[in-house]
């Protein structure tokens, strides 16, 4: 099964909510994905400054410590906070480099996420549960998608969560099977991609990852991505300044989108959608299958 | 005088006893806020209005009674329906009426993917268009659409009949147009009154079934060893 849901907010009004209306609407995707959750969140970032969300699973790292060696790696000043295994890294020096670095010498931690606007957290669990740890509620910005997993694929693990980066300030959360990843991940490892997990939609993320790097647009990689994917699929593509929603040809994976001045919110189903502020305002509708939409602020 | 139940104070599990244990009456559902299997199970003449959009199995196996939602409804509105009617103001997603074995759903809107779904008896009537593979493999009963039809329409189709008044994207494997004979003018106009909606029967091209998958024809299987590369078991198919 799984839930996705996502809520981008066109005007400020509701901006200082992002976080608690996202959270009441993964909460009524709870019951679609009871094994674990994640969630990105995005807000205007600093102009120039990258911030790169990392998870220490298996250690507990001195993140002030790995903070400072970054920072005397990169020769500007880079900042840190952590909230539970999750830690954020904020530079204004070269991004890239801070994310591999981190890669390459963090202690035993793995990159969720990397852009100017991103955070991205996901953990294994009660999606309610993974929603306070990481205090969802509590946070404020633009956009965000989310996402309730029930495995089919692979394991229950938090790598094995969603969202999955797929580049700068862009993830993915799927609704779905993939039946060709096996085949598509063999050929991703040798455009360069590396996978971390048996993860099908890890493996989507790779190839939006591989597209998107080869220079096609977010419409260019999801075109692409309906001719060499193949399973059944509702995603959800959290982008800088908004996001974007596909489904398979066959359309099997529900998925409901809703309008109004103030925002656009997308879901497996109308329950989360119900629950947000002048919904009954709202133009509803159901995505077609095999159409790219997308969402974002003028930037 | 209508019994009013708020889901926001009710459970959803009150409010389907209450409408199961009623011989007859009115009621009223108010905040349904998408829940799923909103008065599924109803076999009595029992009258219901619904004030908001539902989700999953809405009136699904509906006998005798009526629902009418205001709003629009999720998967698998009115499923297996076996008498009464089902009305929705808004639009479905996807299988509504899936299954239906009598009695008539009426969608004032657009109704999504599949719509009439193995369709055994049920009428359905679509104020709006209908999503890709509608009526696949529907058995008997009717379905009337005053808009478009998305691609496959009528695939693998039995002896259902399909009324399109838009345009249709793609007809499915066996299924194919045809004559709009003077009873199928009656029975068109005959839906459009009990669905209360206006419309002309002569602008309706009527599709159903060509009758060709009824029956197994070594041709079939023949070919289909030959394109699957299997020229021996073809040749053996053959003699």
């Amino acid at each position: 099964m799984c839930g996705i849901v996502g809520l981008f907010l066109k005007t400020d009004r509701y901006r200082h909510r992002l976080g608690e209306l996202t959270a009441v609407m993964l909460h009524e995707m709870r019951e679609r994905g009871p094994d674990s959750a994640g969630f990105a969140v995005y807000d205007k970032g600093v102009p120039g400054r990258t911030r790169v969300t990392v998870l220490a699973e298996r250690s507990a790292p001195e993140w002030g410590q790995v903070a400072a060696e970054l920072q005397a790696q990169l020769g500007a000043e880079v900042t840190v906070r952590s909230i539970r295994d999750h830690a954020v890294f904020e530079t204004d020096g070269d991004g890239r480099a801070a994310r591999q670095w981190l890669i390459d010498h963090g202690p035993d931690v793995d990159v969720l996420s990397y852009g100017n606007q991103i955070e991205l957290y996901k953990s294994v669990g009660d999606p309610d549960l993974v929603a306070v740890n990481y205090d969802l509620a509590g946070r404020t910005g633009t956009h965000a998608i989310a996402h309730t997993r029930m495995a089919t694929e692979s394991a229950v693990t938090t790598n094995g969560s969603h969202p999955f980066v797929t580049g700068a300030d862009t993830c993915l959360v799927h609704n779905g099977s993939f039946s060709n990843h096996n085949q598509l991940r063999e050929r991703l490892v040798q455009h360069g991609e590396s996978f971390q997990t048996e993860n099908d939609t890890e493996v989507a993320a790779g190839y939006l990852s591989w597209r998107l790097r080869e220079g096609d647009t977010i419409d260019e990689a999801l075109q692409r991505a309906l001719i060499d994917l193949d399973g059944f699929y509702t995603l959800a593509i959290g982008i800088e300044n908004g996001f974007a929603i596909l489904r398979d040809p066959i359309a099997c994976k529900p998925a409901v989108v809703a309008e109004t001045d103030d925002w656009v919110a997308m879901s497996s189903e109308y329950r989360a959608i119900a629950q947000l502020p002048d919904v009954e305002h709202a133009e509803v509708f159901e995505p077609e299958p095999s159409r790219i939409y997308t969402w974002s602020l003028a930037s | 005088m209508s019994t009013v139940i708020d889901l926001s104070h009710s459970s959803l599990r009150e409010l389907n006893a209450a409408l199961h244990a009623a011989d007859s009456g009115d009621f009223t559902v108010a905040n349904p806020r998408g829940a799923h299997a909103v008065a599924a199970g109803i076999k009595s003449p029992v009258s219901v209005t619904v004030d908001g959009s539902v989700g999953y199995y809405c009136a699904g196996m509906h006998q005798h009674g009526t629902v009418v939602v205001n709003g629009n409804a999720s998967t698998g509105l009115a499923e297996n329906i076996m008498s009464g009617e089902v009305r929705i103001t808004g639009n479905a997603t996807m299988s509504a009426g899936a299954t239906g074995h009598g009695g008539l759903v009426v969608i004032e809107g657009n109704s999504g993917a599949r719509c009439g779904i193995s369709m055994k008896g049920v009428d359905i009537v679509v104020g709006g268009s209908v999503g890709h593979m509608s009526a696949f493999m529907a058995q008997a009963g009717s379905l009337v659409v005053l808009g478009d039809a998305a691609e496959d329409l009528g695939d693998s189709i039995y002896e259902a009949k399909i009324f399109v008044r838009g345009e249709v994207a793609s007809l499915g494997a066996d299924c194919v147009e045809k004559e709009m004979r003077p009873e199928h003018l009656q029975e068109v106009a005959g839906l459009l009154a009990a669905a209360g909606m206006d419309a002309d029967p002569t602008d309706f091209r009527r599709y159903g079934s060509a009758r060709e998958l009824y029956n197994f024809h070594i041709d079939d299987i023949e070919a289909e060893l030959r394109n699957g590369g299997d020229a021996e078991l073809a040749e053996e198919a053959g003699r």
